[in-house]
């Protein structure tokens, strides 16, 4: 017997259901997509440029120790620099070479930091040297933790957190479910994106090891429902033996911002200012696992990434796997080159990302992303008073006042900003976003807990 | 000093090297991406969907109306213009003023009272404080109560519908500071004061469709609702706040009027008559004066509902939604402060004192 077609009003509950539902989070905003740049690019590799320019800091925690010296020859995969302490990260060749020079240079964020120079060597083949590929399966917790270590695997999602501590959270606490992020809510990006509809193998083997490293038997994969190519994928490959469910999420920024996806994924809310492990939730890029997955399988240590160039200031957008440490400058070209109207070139997402000034700035293993907005997208600097329309507060994925909070900040009264909740802004952007004044809250915020850090420093 | 985010623009080579066209490449902080609508915008909308309501009110008063409405905004542009700080007519806010305040001013106002309540609207309204964004009350209301307190008459004169769609309603063009000529006002009362002081109501369809006597934009209440429909859709006013305010009005005006059908109008009459359409669409929804939070504009609605009720009921006046609008008005602050949402991942017991 067929089986009944459900009828009309079962399918429009169970419509809006998954429009609205369970798997989203209240608040945020809808900022153009503009995905359909890169998403449908499949990822080549970019050729090899003549330099490339490794920071010892490419990661949250201290920089890394050096371990080369100027002159010397080195194989792609070499170690570099070790990591300096636990909550620090190792970097490696990421092309075969000489180092030229060991110096000052610019940093994405800004700010100059120690970098490793080597020149590719022209006609190199670029293998790696032969090495040993670590069988998960005979080692022990801290034997992965240390082999994720060495291997330099930071989070790919952007904030580069070392990916082996977030392996080892206190032994106090239990974590019960593992989330992987594949949100990628950020505009143009497609990293992430192209990582599971390519690499779907390697984000499972990647979680597989997680899971094995955590002794963790429940992992959840949250990625927003403009990406039904790559649930199809994650669905398609999913081993038979681990619990690992692909969730659809709304189409929502800042859906993949850590609070909010655990919010959407298991409705956990995150304490103010305790980390996800409090909750028993550790969330891990889905970029890193695939990177995991990847370390495990061929035994390379982290030495490339996948990186979307895209944004209209760029004559052809892509998705490339770039080593890490090449200049932007060499990206670009290999990109076809700046459009006649660029204007801003991001690090990142336009939402969160950070401009450069300098395009000798190198692709580091936080990089998500290089978007190059033009002219007319790139936010006017006026701004109207405040009319207390209220958008904002609608906007804001944490429940703050921003219109209050920005009041303060043109003010400076910091203090009583870090009583109405400044430390639970994230930065996420979406204030500024919906602000009809055009007012630079999010901007405002990040130069107050700039000043208020400053000031409390100086009162212990 | 706080420092403000702008723009650098780049000198470096190394930047000009790569980049082929002359524009020039810039550094601004994140996010780099904005929506689309702005605060001009917005007011410049508000205005817009006023223009059909006051396009009623010449239909239905005749040419008084229209030069009613020009002297208000004349008022208010002029003193927006020489006292405003620069360039600030563009945002469009003292075009809302002005129009709102002609249209809460009966027909037969001399022009030079309309012009004066628009100055003083913008002046004493909102430059004083600071100007957009930072007054504590709705200017066109603030402008309205001083017009009333001064000309208490003027103000309450209120011409018959009907006649020759040319005749003049009033002393429309009376000189300056000149009290206008009681002989040319054809006086009718209003719906509510026809029910407050001779107990007479007005047929609902009159109410609705706005053939009745009161001020030029107050009656016409079903054109009200769709303009006010259209800002509700595009997210340019927060239905919450007239909803609120229509919602506690109709509860409160039916209980009343179960207990005592004869002394106590109405709900629909007590929605539909006076300028509660027109306030509560138009007036209340100010976002300047109107709380920020969802919560905050529900309290809001409601206590200005109660209000009305209170002062057209009990009160000494037919009216009672300017002051039932200016009176919640002072309370945003407070209203503000105590209804501000629980912090995202803050144990809701935590009081937040700021």
């Amino acid at each position: 017997m067929a089986e009944a077609r459900p009828g009309v009003l079962t399918r429009l509950a169970a419509a809006a259901r998954s429009q609205v539902g369970s798997f989203g989070f209240a608040h945020g905003v809808h900022p153009p997509e503009h995905k359909e740049l890169t998403a449908h690019l499949p990822i080549r590799r970019m050729p090899y440029p003549d330099e490339v320019v490794l920071p010892l800091r490419q990661h949250a925690g201290r920089p890394a120790k050096l371990v080369v010296a100027k002159g010397a020859y080195v194989e792609r995969g070499d170690v570099l620099a070790t990591a300096d302490g636990f909550v620090s990260s190792p970097v490696h060749a990421s092309a075969s070479g000489r180092i030229t020079d060991i110096d000052w240079w610019p940093h994405p964020d800004g700010s100059m930091a120690q970098a490793i120079r080597i020149a590719v060597a022209p006609y190199s083949a670029q293998v790696a040297r032969p090495r040993m590929v670590p069988d998960w399966h005979g080692l022990t917790h801290d034997q992965v933790i240390s082999a994720v270590q060495e291997a330099g695997v930071v989070g790919l999602g952007g904030a580069a957190f070392p990916t082996h501590v977030k392996l080892a959270p206190p032994r106090d606490l239990t974590i019960d479910t593992i989330i992987i992020n594949g949100a990628e809510c950020e505009p143009y990006l497609t990293t992430d994106h192209r990582i599971m509809v390519e690499y779907p193998d390697r984000v499972h083997f990647g979680i597989r090891i997680m899971m094995h490293a955590l002794g963790v038997s429940r992992t959840i994969v949250g990625v927003e429902r403009n990406k039904p190519d790559a649930i199809a994928a994650l669905e398609r490959t999913k081993p038979y033996d681990l619990d690992i469910a692909i969730l659809p999420l709304t189409v929502k920024y800042p859906q993949g911002a850590e609070k909010m996806l655990i919010k959407s994924v298991l409705d956990r809310e995150v304490p103010s200012g305790k980390l996800p492990a409090s909750i028993g939730v550790i969330v891990q890029n889905v970029g890193s696992a695939a990177t995991l997955g990847e370390v495990f399988e061929t035994g390379l240590p982290l030495i490339e990434r996948i990186v979307t160039v895209s944004g209209r200031g760029v004559r052809r957008p892509a998705n490339l796997i770039v080593p890490v440490g090449t200049k932007t400058r060499d990206l670009l070209e290999a990109c076809g080159g700046l459009t006649d109207d660029a204007a801003e070139v991001i690090f990142g997402g336009p939402m969160m990302g950070s401009a450069v000034a300098d395009l000798d700035v190198p692709i580091i293993k936080g990089t998500t992303g290089v978007v190059v907005l033009v002219g007319d997208e790139i936010r006017d600097q006026v701004s109207l008073p405040c009319i207390h329309c209220g958008r904002c507060l609608e906007a804001c994925p944490v429940f703050l006042d921003p219109s209050h909070l920005g009041s303060l900040a043109r003010v400076g009264r910091y203090e009583e900003m870090a009583e109405a909740h400044l430390a639970d802004c994230m930065l996420c952007g979406s204030c500024t976003f919906v602000c009809p004044s055009n007012i630079p809250l999010a901007q405002l915020f990040s130069l107050s807990k700039t000043a208020l850090r400053k000031r409390q420093a100086v009162s212990v | 000093m706080t420092p403000t985010p702008g723009r650098t623009p780049i000198a470096a080579p190394a930047m000009a090297a790569a980049h082929p066209g002359d524009a020039p490449i810039v550094i601004t902080a994140s996010p780099h991406l904005k929506g689309r609508d702005t605060t001009a915008h917005i007011m410049w909308t508000v205005v817009a969907t006023l223009v059909p309501i006051a396009a009623a009110s010449i239909y239905f008063f005749g040419p008084s109306a229209l030069l009613v409405i020009l002297a208000s905004m004349l008022g208010a542009f002029l003193v927006e213009h020489f006292l405003g700080k620069g360039g600030t007519l563009r945002d469009g806010s003292a075009a809302i003023t002005g129009l709102l305040l002609g249209l809460t001013l009966p027909a037969g106002v001399p022009m030079w009272m309309a012009a004066l309540g628009g100055a003083f609207a913008i002046g004493f309204g909102k430059l004083i404080f600071g100007g957009l964004g930072f007054n504590a009350f709705n200017p066109a209301l603030l402008g309205r109560a001083f017009l009333q307190a001064a000309f208490p008459t003027a103000l309450t004169t209120w011409p018959k519908l009907g006649g020759s769609w040319w005749a003049l309603r009033g002393d429309t063009f009376a000189l300056p500071f000149m009290h206008p000529q009681e002989a040319v006002a054809i006086t009718a009362a209003t719906p509510l004061g026809l029910m407050k002081f001779e107990g007479k109501p007005t047929p609902l369809g009159d109410l609705i469709l706005g053939t009745t006597g009161g001020s030029l934009g107050e009656t016409a209440a079903l054109l009200i609702l769709l303009c006010g429909a259209y800002l509700a859709v595009k997210r340019y006013l927060d239905w919450r706040i007239p909803v609120s305010v229509f919602g506690t009005v109709a509860v409160f005006a039916s209980l009343l009027h179960l207990t005592n059908a004869q002394r106590y109008p109405s709900a629909a009459f007590m929605l539909f008559s006076g300028g509660l359409v027109l306030g509560a669409v138009y007036m209340a929804t100010d976002p300047v004066t109107a709380p920020v939070t969802k919560l905050g504009r529900w309290v809001f609605g409601i206590g200005i509902g109660v209000l009305v009720v209170v002062i057209r009921i009990w009160g000494g006046l037919p009216e009672g939604v300017m002051y039932a609008i200016l009176l919640m008005n002072a309370l945003v602050p407070f209203i503000n402060r105590t209804t501000r949402p629980r912090v995202f991942g803050v144990a809701p017991a935590v009081k937040v004192k700021s």
